[in-house]
């Protein structure tokens, strides 16, 4: 006995009146993008667009004279600086952790894997508070500190430390599951044809994971250079010496200069997008070299 | 005998993967060691290879203590069962690299170099292939690019984990009817793992059954039913 089996041609029936058995009605689908447009827009799209309006509003003379004054210089500067430290020690410490995690079964990696997360469900004032307390005048080293005439806490190095606290999870988060998912064979063949530990790192490691090393670097920046609440708590608010970006304007805006503060936020937000645009570039590579 | 393993003892938790095992394998000889899953002998390969550490027991090879040589010193070429090519290397860099890495002293220059990753990939015939990408190579060819990367560095010993596993059976066949005429050639001492008793048996000049992390003896029941009857013909080590 045979049956003659309809012809299969899948995907190629944009005709066709029945709609999948899978698929949802056309109007809630409809209703479904309009709905998740309309919150995007309202909530993410028209601040953006209100920033840069509100900037630009008086001008822009007022916009440069903001961006140019000196406070809002060295607060771009330190900024940059509390970045720049933070992201090689991240790096540091992320491809540290994420090779133990993945290549190695220990006692504690759980525990190592919560304090990874610890940033991440740590509120950030708690974050700048546990650096006063540890190295504030009242604190645990305060004493030492100030005998050896170091400063911290409403200093540069606190702001430093707080950047790093909340910046720490973003590069191992992203590899620890990469390097899971890879294994070690390839490492393993490297070391049996000779390679140095040093060397298969160099030539096999680094190559396979540079992509996502590189999407975790963006997302920790980003980060490092939109932090409030942590650094916010260890800075002291000294115009022209421990005010970030963030602190600067927000400071400005408390004192009514609108436009200004909504000039160096404009700063921020470009920052912001030029990052976002570099992740989708990397997220596009991350995908084509994990398949 | 150029490679003998001795009182081998392995486990990991409460599973044994060798227990006890002995095991001794002559100059240019083709060996395969033949069981079913999870009877230790990828455990046993990789021990030799370096890639785990035994509990007790001695590797020698020519009388020389491999359990104190670092994996890089071994100069062992080892053939992983899903070939563990280097995704981010093109097929020539993938067999260049064993010389790549090698200290400046020993390292041949570009031009040799050149000369005798060709002379390999000839030699398992993707001579043409050289710039491919692993990715854009067929199962028979990335075992052969993986054969090539481990001959490149001469390895004194060839170690191939399940080397025909992820393989459909006709490209199978002709790749173990290629490879037994490759260890004519070359006479490198090789050892490989497989659970496919004609594999084995075809292929080897000589098959050890493992059970258990233990060597069966030839005339045990157990070899018996694993060789189908046809244990009989060929010469069984039995290695107590």
């Amino acid at each position: 006995m045979t049956i003659a089996l309809p012809a299969v041609t899948p995907a190629k029936q944009p005709t066709s009146p029945l709609p999948r058995p899978t698929e949802d009605p056309r109007w809630l689908r409809g209703l479904l993008i309009t709905l998740a447009l309309a919150f995007m827009g309202l909530f993410l799209f028209v601040p953006l667009a209100c920033v840069f309006y509100e900037a630009l509003k008086k001008g822009w003379d007022v916009y440069f004279a903001a961006i140019v004054d000196p406070d809002a210089i060295s607060a771009l500067k330190l900024t940059l600086l509390a970045a720049g430290i933070s992201l090689p020690l991240n790096l540091a410490f992320g491809l540290a952790a994420a090779w133990v995690v993945a290549k190695y079964d220990f006692r504690g990696k759980q525990i190592l894997l919560t304090l990874i997360d610890l940033p991440f469900s740590v509120s950030p004032v708690i974050a700048g508070l546990i650096y006063v307390l540890i190295f504030g005048a009242q604190g645990w080293f305060g004493e030492w500190l100030r005998d050896h005439d170091i400063r911290v806490i409403f200093a540069v190095p606190g702001i430093v430390l707080a950047t790093i606290f909340v910046t720490v999870p973003f590069i191992a988060r992203e590899l620890i599951p990469l390097m899971q998912a890879q294994g070690s064979e390839q490492e393993e063949a490297a070391l049996l044809l000779g390679a140095s530990g040093w060397q298969t790192f160099y030539r096999i490691t680094l190559p396979r994971i540079r992509w996502a090393l590189l999407y975790g670097l963006i997302l920790s920046n980003a980060r490092a250079m939109g932090e409030f609440g942590a650094v916010s708590v260890v800075s002291g608010h000294v115009r022209g010496q421990t005010n970030t970006l963030p602190l600067h304007i927000e400071i400005a805006y408390n004192e009514y200069q609108f436009a200004a503060a909504f000039a160096v936020a404009t700063l921020l937000a470009a920052l912001a997008l030029v990052t976002l645009g570099l992740k989708v570039l990397v997220e596009r590579q991350v995908k084509k070299t994990s398949t | 005998m150029t490679l003998s393993v001795r009182h081998l003892h392995k486990s990991f938790g409460s599973t044994i993967a060798c227990d006890g095992l002995n095991l001794d394998v002559a100059g240019g000889e083709l060996v395969a060691l033949l069981g079913p899953s999870g009877c230790g002998k990828t455990t046993l390969l990789r021990i030799i290879a370096g890639l785990e550490l035994a509990d007790a027991g001695s590797v020698q090879f020519k009388g020389e203590d491999l359990g104190v040589l670092p994996v890089r010193e071994r100069g062992i070429g080892f053939v992983f069962q899903h070939y563990a090519l280097f995704n981010h290397l093109s097929v020539f860099e993938n067999v260049a690299f064993g010389l790549r890495v090698r200290p400046k002293e020993t390292r041949p220059d570009e031009a040799e170099l050149r000369r005798r990753v060709s002379e390999l990939l000839e030699r398992v015939q993707l001579g043409s292939l050289g710039d491919r990408m692993p990715q854009q190579l067929s199962g028979g060819q990335r075992q052969r690019v993986a054969l090539a990367r481990a001959l490149a560095i001469q390895p004194r010993l060839l170690l191939l984990d399940e080397p025909f596993g992820a393989l459909d059976a006709q490209v199978r066949k002709d790749l173990r009817r290629w490879l037994r005429q490759l260890h004519q050639e070359l006479h490198i001492t090789t050892l490989f793992v497989t659970h496919d008793q004609d594999e084995a048996l075809e292929l080897a000049d000589r098959v050890i059954v493992l059970n258990r992390g233990r060597i069966e003896a030839a005339d045990s029941d157990f070899a018996r039913r694993f060789l189908g009857g046809q244990g009989s013909d060929i010469e069984l080590a039995a290695v107590a």
